[in-house]
């Protein structure tokens, strides 16, 4: 179609805007925050400490069996929340969801509830194992919900889900109450880095594969998110890759429930961001998406431990305030370009 | 060939596909005409394997489409929908290379790029290859899927009316890189338009649906008859002829 040049020049072309700068800033920022994690703290914990004391210092200790742990968790946590949601988001075709608006985290959490009164003594790996299961079983029943009642406005798709989660909690709550286990379960539902260090933070990896997992995976997502004829005519196994997803989805949540317990909107926020950004092909926003979720609760977690120093305020507080106001903002974005 | 045999799609009771024995994607560009609600959509998706047919086999070359692996399928058959609403912020670049999939599995070759890039110009989509498909206009948004299709570089290509949202130039575009598609590429072309007479000027073959039948189906010449226009539209088609060929006038 050549004869068309001369209709192609009244359109100019107009190139996308390089985002590298973007990208730097998030690396740069992840390195600066993550500093500041390893040494912000009750205790004094500085490089200076650190290399004058030696390896045998309690500097050095503390160190290595709290604040890198902790650092590293966070950074897992928030780069995996983050795919969870993206991954949430292309299997539902919907940007308004993540674990936290779909019962996913809930029936985790009763997951977590089930294995305290039935299996008191299982090992961390097996209570993570059945909050994975509770979880998937979430992901499914949201998944039958949404099909069931086609809902084609955007933002009922979350409402339905956040009222599915609703009603899960509150059945988790009931039987808490009854059992006497509320505590334990304001453990999981409170978000908090506080309790990790070495030998009690390690599962949180496993979250951190699954990030690997969907990376590999990357393609099949964004085929996926173009909706099920396209990806059946494009020879994808609709099925499979979405239940590929579903995993990922229950083994994050569970991973980080039982390492840092629930942790509200970061899954719904950071892919938006990206996405706003550099769009929705998975495998370009999957680094994007990982490196922003991390920052975004690294620095939540430095702001919880410095805004009441020496005390610690809850994560899930901080991240909350920060997540909520974020998200109200995409959503009035979303509606002032509604056609 | 995609062989049709007895095939009957039902929904709830109701027959929208009834027992259709057909053979389609012979040489050239094929036309598929018919009123709305004839069942035209429905039959792509049942060869599209979007849909499952409740009696009959459907094979394309020899492969039963219900049986066959679907990423075998999908180098071979291409299938492009009446509605496309992508929710997901790609870019037209992006999408034309996801039509790349059943052959690279996400990893592009150099091969794969070329088909890209030719999809791309082949659709005049150069200025707008780095747009976000929201941001685009319903006729441009139209040409990417197409390009997608290209991209996926099948020996049948099946349309489903790929007209719709394409002003006057852009609509007679289209159906010359159809034609061109047919006649440089070597593709078997199956099509779903309203006009027919863009059906008659640019495809070979024309068939006719009407209430899930097949009606008629013959050269496009020999469907461009008014006493045929009428039996498939239930109104009144005068066709004329203008500079030799028929033309339907149905503007009242
Ligand atoms: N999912 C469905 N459930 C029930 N009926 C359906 C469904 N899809 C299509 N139909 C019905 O099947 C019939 C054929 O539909 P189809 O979409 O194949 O028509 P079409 O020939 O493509 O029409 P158009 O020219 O309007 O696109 C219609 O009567 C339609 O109402
Ligand atoms: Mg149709």
């Amino acid at each position: 179609m050549t004869a068309l040049d001369t209709a192609s020049a009244s359109t100019p072309t107009r190139e996308r805007p390089r985002r590298t700068w973007v990208g730097v800033l998030v690396g740069v920022l992840l390195v600066v925050l993550a500093g500041l994690s390893l040494f912000v703290g009750v205790s004094d914990v500085s490089p200076v400490a650190v290399l004058t004391g030696g390896p045998g210092s309690d500097a050095a200790f503390l160190l290595g069996v709290s604040r890198i742990p902790r650092t590293v968790a966070v950074v897992l946590v928030g780069a995996s929340l983050g795919i969870a949601g993206l991954i949430m988001q292309m299997l539902v075709r919907n940007k308004f969801v993540e674990p936290g608006t779909t019962g996913v985290s809930e029936f985790a959490t009763l997951g977590m509830l089930v294995t305290i009164v039935f299996f008191p003594g299982m090992a961390v790996v097996g209570k993570m194992g059945v909050a994975a299961v509770f979880g998937l079983v979430g992901t499914w029943v949201f998944l039958q919900v949404v099909k069931a009642v086609p809902v084609r406005q955007l933002v009922l798709v979350p409402l339905v889900g956040i009222m599915l989660g609703g009603v899960v909690g509150a059945v988790t709550v009931f039987f808490a109450y009854r059992l006497d286990l509320l505590q334990s379960l304001g453990q999981w539902s409170q978000g908090s880095f506080a309790t990790v260090m070495q030998g009690r933070y390690e599962f949180v990896w496993i979250a951190g594969v699954m990030v690997g997992v969907a990376w590999l995976a990357a393609d099949r997502f964004s085929v996926i998110g173009l909706g099920e004829e396209f990806a059946t005519n494009l020879g994808l196994d609709y099925r499979r890759v979405v239940a590929v997803g579903m995993v990922i989805i229950a083994v994050i949540t569970a991973a980080v429930l039982v390492t840092a317990g629930l942790i509200p909107f970061l899954g719904l926020v950071v892919p938006n961001v990206v996405s706003l950004v550099i769009g929705d092909n998975v495998r370009r926003a999957i680094p994007w998406v990982a490196g922003l979720g991390a920052v975004f609760v690294l620095g939540c977690d430095v702001l919880a431990r410095v805004v009441r120093f020496p005390y610690e305020i809850p994560l899930s507080v901080v991240v909350g305030v920060l997540g909520a106001a974020l998200f109200l903002w995409l959503l009035l974005r979303r509606r002032s370009r509604a056609h | 060939m995609i062989t049709l045999e007895g095939v009957t799609k039902r929904y709830d009771g109701q027959t929208v596909v009834d027992d259709v024995t057909i053979g389609l994607g012979g040489d050239g560009v094929t036309a598929l005409i018919g009123p709305n609600g004839a069942g035209k959509s429905t039959l792509f998706g049942l060869v599209g394997r979007l849909l499952h047919p409740d009696a009959g086999r459907i094979t394309v070359d020899g492969m039963d489409v219900a049986r066959t692996p679907s990423n075998q399928l999908a180098t071979t058959l291409a299938v492009l929908r009446q509605d496309n609403h992508v929710a997901a912020r790609l870019t037209v670049h992006d999408l034309v290379e996801f039509g790349r999939f059943p052959h690279s599995r996400g990893r592009l070759t150099v091969h794969d790029r070329e088909h890209v890039e030719r999809a791309l110009s082949y659709l005049d989509l150069d200025p707008f290859r780095s747009r976000f498909l929201d941001e685009l206009s319903g006729g441009q948004r139209q040409r990417a899927f197409i390009a997608m299709v290209l991209a996926q570089d099948t020996k049948y290509v099946l349309l489903d009316e790929p007209l719709n949202n394409l002003d006057l130039r852009h609509m007679t575009e289209i159906m010359r890189l159809v034609r061109r598609m047919a006649d440089e590429l070597g593709k078997r072309v199956v099509t779903v338009l309203h006009d027919v007479n863009f059906a008659a000027t640019y495809a070979d073959r024309m068939v006719a649906m009407r209430d899930g039948r097949v009606v008629a189906d013959a050269p496009a010449r020999d469907v461009m008859r008014p006493e045929v226009l009428e039996a498939v539209y239930d109104t009144a088609v005068d066709v004329r002829e203008i500079d030799g060929k028929p033309v339907a006038l149905y503007y009242g």
